[in-house]
């Protein structure tokens, strides 16, 4: 199994990185964007655990290190294969 | 582009004022000041500025207590966002210091980050170029793998902020105790130089004049952070996380470059920035110190988020944003400057004759405010709230030196002490700021004050900040004298004369009347101090409600100290410099160990008193070394402080040459622990040339102050004190300089 | 001999490379808006340090793309001196200008200290006047200075003698504790392959006065501005 991690800035929370690129966005004509925000993709290797043990320690993991629960929200698939 | 939501709102009950921290009685105040009921963003409005962090309601008797006055004071404390002392040569030096504890005990990188950018802006917004940062920082003990977890993101916050702020860090504190468990003391210090001519105000005036918001968008951050400051820590606020403000330091370089711009243009009116409270703090106090109103039409601020209502808009603590009044017909002058900085810069009101916030959203009246009624000075409310003198004060064990055993080796125990977390060098936190950004640094961190120089004068700032929690613990006059002594001490040290200071007070909570024991005696302390030594308060920050589940943090006044170096000739450091030089201690060494380091980590338990501190002693030894350094006599100097005599020398040969060395030999009728580690006050080792020293006593005999050869220093990389220290400069090295780095898993 | 000193919003060192410039070594010295699109009139660019667009998305990434780096690239084209220090250095190396990538310090940690380094040749504008027997002395301050390239790319910086500097230990030694960032081989700033293009980590700019820490910047700058 492997879990993808998408970890995103949480809704209302100011993105400094997302607002700066979405400037130099326009600045270089490209056209149609609106709001840009900035994230985290992490891909965890989880050899040997069954769907649900995987979700359950890929939630532990976003929930204690890879994500800031103060300002970050995350969301996960778990796939098959390596 | 977001649009403020429709009117809903909650009905206004005194209930509902209790939960925003409001007392029955300021409630009915409201109501009996406004006439009726209160509307929800009115509740809001007074609940922000009534509440401690915006009216120090609970301090601010005790503050005004402090010499607030001297002949280079260009304002008086609290009259603007930072305090303004001249520096001759139509030069100007503003400075402030601030907490953000609350912030970085929950979000520590934000926390601390968003600390720096709020305190840079108390200072351009008068004008000035910020020239320097100190960071003053408490946390519990790193064995705790939580607190080096705190201390590596504030640290990094800092570092992020500053760094990319193009604003050397050049010192401060890091200090390490068990009292600051869960609740970590930030303290920031921001130091900025000004012209005269070019200083703004932070004011609204002028009937018709425009209200603009600059810099940022408006967002729902921090709604609340003003009364979240406001109370103690508990585990519902660890959970109450969502409104974090997050740092901008790209946006907040362009602010500040555009306000600098705008602070010389003659049609700027007044600036100020929103930290603490946003839009209604700023609004209502550059209104009321212009004895003016403003009408705002909410619909009009610029909104990162959708839905917010003019409650939120008004409370919103939205970091990068300022209020700026300007004259009337200089609208595009004004928008072209923040154009140029790719900044958002837009009309929200007028100022009025009205002396009231009037504001609007469409054509609803939703907020009717008089502007003197909110503020620290107007109508805001201020306590005298009782004070008892805590037991514990009374019943603090007595030293038995008889319990504790003299060390049988000395040199193991200086090794220990260089590498305690309080002592040890603190490169590992320093070699993260940029301290040499604007090329000035003439010392950066780890001297006894960082020194500055202002280009194109000939002078420089001495900077340093100080306070000892624990002799604030044991002793709460005492304690706050002593930070102020310190201060200044090291400031001495380095070249300057202290001109002022700026300060942090960081208490538990003040409806404790043994908490409030403690302010009011270290306030006393510190006015003391500042009286004997001639240094006024410029203003600063009270910071109660440091507490965790435990209890409150020691008691803990940071001093902020501005010195002037009248002559680069002056500047001085601890360095050892020429082998041959003599080693002088200009005061006593008394070999007082309470509330030591020493004792510290022989005995966890504090006890006794802290070092005796007579401030008549301390002016004059103060001046000796003051007038042996203008006078081109002394050739490092270095106060005696945590750590005693022993950590010292160390230190002053640390910062030294390699192959340079000391032999010291002092006679006391004391311990010999008592003499190597004792924390005398009032006590500057200074070298000088041997054919100087007819000189230096001689300024030391008109002022009565001891003045006693101690040693030489030698060629060999070896200090030696008494018989009962030899150590090699590579062993108290390795102990001072790689501690921190290993303690932090580096 | 007329610098532009560009000035891109985040920048922070513009000021620093000024004074030195100008207070320091007497020499013309402009700032530069990046909205400009010429440089005509200029006879050298400096591209001074800080944190242009906050440096949000990568180092210099952003800055790249600014009008004045098209005028920048025809100077470069045309054998005017171009210095890139510091964030300077990373929109270099990010517009093609110079080779190799600049990526997170090894530590994962802002460095800001004093650091050696020693020059490898001195047939160019930059290092005409320096002494390859001998290292100097500058702050570096940054937190994306790891220099990186490929064995290949190596191999030819090295062929084409384009390694200008290499961090070194107080006895010139190139050793891992000299190397403040985890730069591969200690390199500190290379050249493009004509040596009219200078990058570097460290600040000579900031390395002009004593007063401050060190004066050892200023023989680069004088060779630059061909001031004996």
């Amino acid at each position: 199994m492997r879990a993808r991690i998408t970890i995103m800035p949480k809704e209302g929370i100011l993105d400094p990185q997302g607002v700066t690129v979405a400037k130099a966005l326009a600045e270089l004509g490209i056209k149609g964007i609106g709001e840009v925000r900035m994230g985290k993709f992490v891909e965890l290797q989880l050899p040997k655990l069954t769907r649900k043990k995987a979700e359950a320690v890929t939630a532990a993991a976003c929930d204690r290190l890879l994500a800031n629960p103060n300002i970050e929200g995350y969301q996960f698939d778990i796939v098959e294969g390596d | 582009m977001p649009a403020a939501a429709k009117l809903t709102e909650p009905e206004v009950t005194t209930d509902l004022a209790l939960e925003h921290g409001l007392s029955a009685s300021e409630y009915a105040s409201i109501v009996e000041t406004l006439g009726h009921t209160p509307t929800y963003t009115e509740l809001g409005i007074y609940a922000v500025m009534w509440s401690e962090h915006c009216s120090y309601k609970s301090s601010i008797k005790v503050l005004k207590t402090l010499p607030r006055s001297g002949q280079h004071l260009l304002v008086e404390a609290g009259e603007e966002n930072a305090g303004l002392i001249d520096i001759g040569g139509g030069l100007a030096v503003a400075f402030k210091i601030e907490s953000h504890n609350h912030p970085s005990a929950i979000e520590p990188y934000q926390g601390a980050a968003t600390g720096v950018g709020g305190i840079m802006r108390d200072i351009f917004t008068m004008g000035a170029r910020p020239i320097a940062c100190l960071n003053s920082l408490r946390f519990g003990e790193l064995d705790d793998p939580h607190n080096r977890f705190l201390l590596d993101q504030v640290v990094r916050g800092i570092g992020d902020y500053g760094n990319c702020l193009g604003v050397p860090t050049v010192g401060g504190e890091v200090v390490i105790s068990a009292a600051y468990q869960g609740n970590p003391l930030v303290n920031a210090m921001a130091v900025g130089i000004v012209r005269h001519d070019q200083v703004a105000s932070a004011i609204a005036k002028g009937t018709g004049n425009p209200v603009y918001m600059v810099g940022s968008k408006t967002g729902r951050d921090g709604i609340h952070g003003a009364t979240f400051a406001s109370e103690a820590l508990s585990d519902e606020s660890a959970a109450r996380k969502s409104n974090v403000q997050v740092g901008d330091p790209f946006t907040e370089k362009l602010l500040l470059e555009a306000s600098l711009e705008l602070a010389k243009r003659p049609f700027l009116v007044g600036m100020q920035d929103m930290g603490a409270a946003g839009l209604t703090c700023s609004a209502s106090e550059m209104a009321a110190k212009g004895a003016a109103g403003i009408r705002l039409q909410l619909d009009a601020v610029p909104l990162r988020e959708t839905g917010m209502t003019p409650y939120e808009i008004m409370l919103s603590e939205s970091q990068e944003r300022m209020l700026v009044v300007i004259q009337k017909g200089f609208e595009a002058e004004l928008e072209a400057i923040f154009a140029h900085w790719d900044l958002a810069c837009v009309a929200v009101g007028k100022v009025t004759d009205t002396g009231r916030l009037e504001v609007f959203l469409g054509a609803a009246l939703v907020a009717d405010v008089p502007c003197q009624d909110l503020v620290l000075g107007g109508g805001a409310p201020q306590l005298d709230l009782p004070s008892v003198r805590p037991a514990y004060l009374d019943d603090l064990p007595r030293i038995d030196m008889t319990d504790i055993p003299e060390p049988t080796d000395f040199n193991r125990t200086l090794r220990k002490l260089l590498g305690r977390p309080n002592i040890t060098h603190k490169g590992f936190v320093f070699e993260q700021y940029d301290s040499t950004v604007r090329t000035n640094t003439v010392q950066g961190p780890g001297g006894d004050a960082a020194v500055i120089r202002i280009k194109g004068t000939g002078l420089a700032l001495a900077l340093s900040t100080d306070g000892n929690g624990r002799y604030v613990y044991l002793n709460p006059f005492v304690g706050g004298s002593i930070a102020v002594a310190e201060a200044a001490r090291n400031v001495v040290c380095a070249g300057g004369r202290p001109l002022g200071i700026t300060n942090c007070l960081n208490f538990g909570n003040p409806n404790d009347p043994e908490i409030f024991y403690q302010f009011k005696e270290a306030v006393a302390g510190i006015k003391a101090a500042c009286e004997a030594l001639g240094t006024p308060v410029t203003g600063g920050n009270v910071s109660f409600y440091n507490e965790n589940p435990a209890g409150a943090v020691h008691p803990t006044p940071v001093i902020g100290m501005v010195g002037l170096v009248e002559d680069l000739k002056h500047i001085t450091t601890p360095a050892l410099k020429e082998e041959g030089d003599f080693v002088i201690a200009i005061g006593s060494i008394n070999g007082e160990l309470g509330g030591s380091e020493y004792l510290a980590m022989q005995q966890p338990d504090l006890a006794g008193q802290p070092p005796m501190l007579d401030l008549e002693t301390e002016r004059h030894v103060q001046a000796v070394c003051r007038e042996g350094i203008t006078s081109g006599l002394v050739t490092a100097a270095h106060d005696i402080s945590d750590g005693g005599l022993a950590v010292c020398l160390a230190e002053m040969m640390l910062a030294g040459a390699d192959g340079l060395g000391a032999e010291i030999h002092v006679s006391r009728r004391l311990r010999n622990d008592e003499i190597l580690f004792g924390e005398s006050q009032s006590t500057i080792i200074v070298t000088i040339i041997e054919e100087n020293l007819l000189d230096l006593q001689r300024i030391a005999m008109q002022e009565q102050v001891p003045c006693t050869t101690i040693g030489r220093v030698t060629a060999g990389n070896r200090l030696k004190i008494n018989d009962i220290i030899d150590l090699s400069r590579k062993v108290m090295g390795k102990a001072y300089f790689l501690s921190l780095a290993k303690i932090m898993g580096a | 001999m007329r610098f532009a000193v560009l000035v891109f919003p985040g920048a922070n060192c513009d000021h620093d490379a000024y004074h030195a410039l100008r207070h320091v070594l007497g020499a013309e010295a402009f700032y530069v808006w990046h909205r400009e699109e010429s440089l005509a009139g200029y006879d050298a660019v400096i591209i001074p340090g800080g944190f242009s667009y906050g440096d949000y998305l990568r180092s210099g990434a952003i800055a790249r793309f600014a009008p004045v780096m098209e005028a920048v690239r025809k100077m470069a084209a045309d054998g005017a001196p171009v210095l890139g220090i510091c964030n300077g250095f990373q929109i270099l190396v990010e517009a093609g200008l110079l080779p190799g990538a600049l990526i997170s310090n090894a530590d994962l940690r802002f460095v800001s200290r004093m650091v050696r380094l020693k020059p490898e040749h001195t047939d160019s504008i930059f290092t005409a006047s320096l002494d390859t027997e001998r290292s100097y002395a500058m702050p570096v301050a940054h937190r994306g200075g790891n220099f990186f390239a490929s064995p290949e790319q190596l191999a030819e910086l090295a062929d084409h003698g384009q390694i200008a500097f290499r961090y070194v230990d107080d006895r010139g030694r190139q050793t891992a504790t000299a190397n403040p960032n985890g730069s591969l081989e200690n390199i500190a700033g290379v050249f493009n392959r004509q040596r009219n293009v200078l990058g570097l980590m460290p600040h000579p700019e900031r390395a002009v006065e004593a007063l401050v820490g060190s004066a050892d910047g200023l023989a680069l700058l004088k060779s630059m501005a061909g001031i004996a």
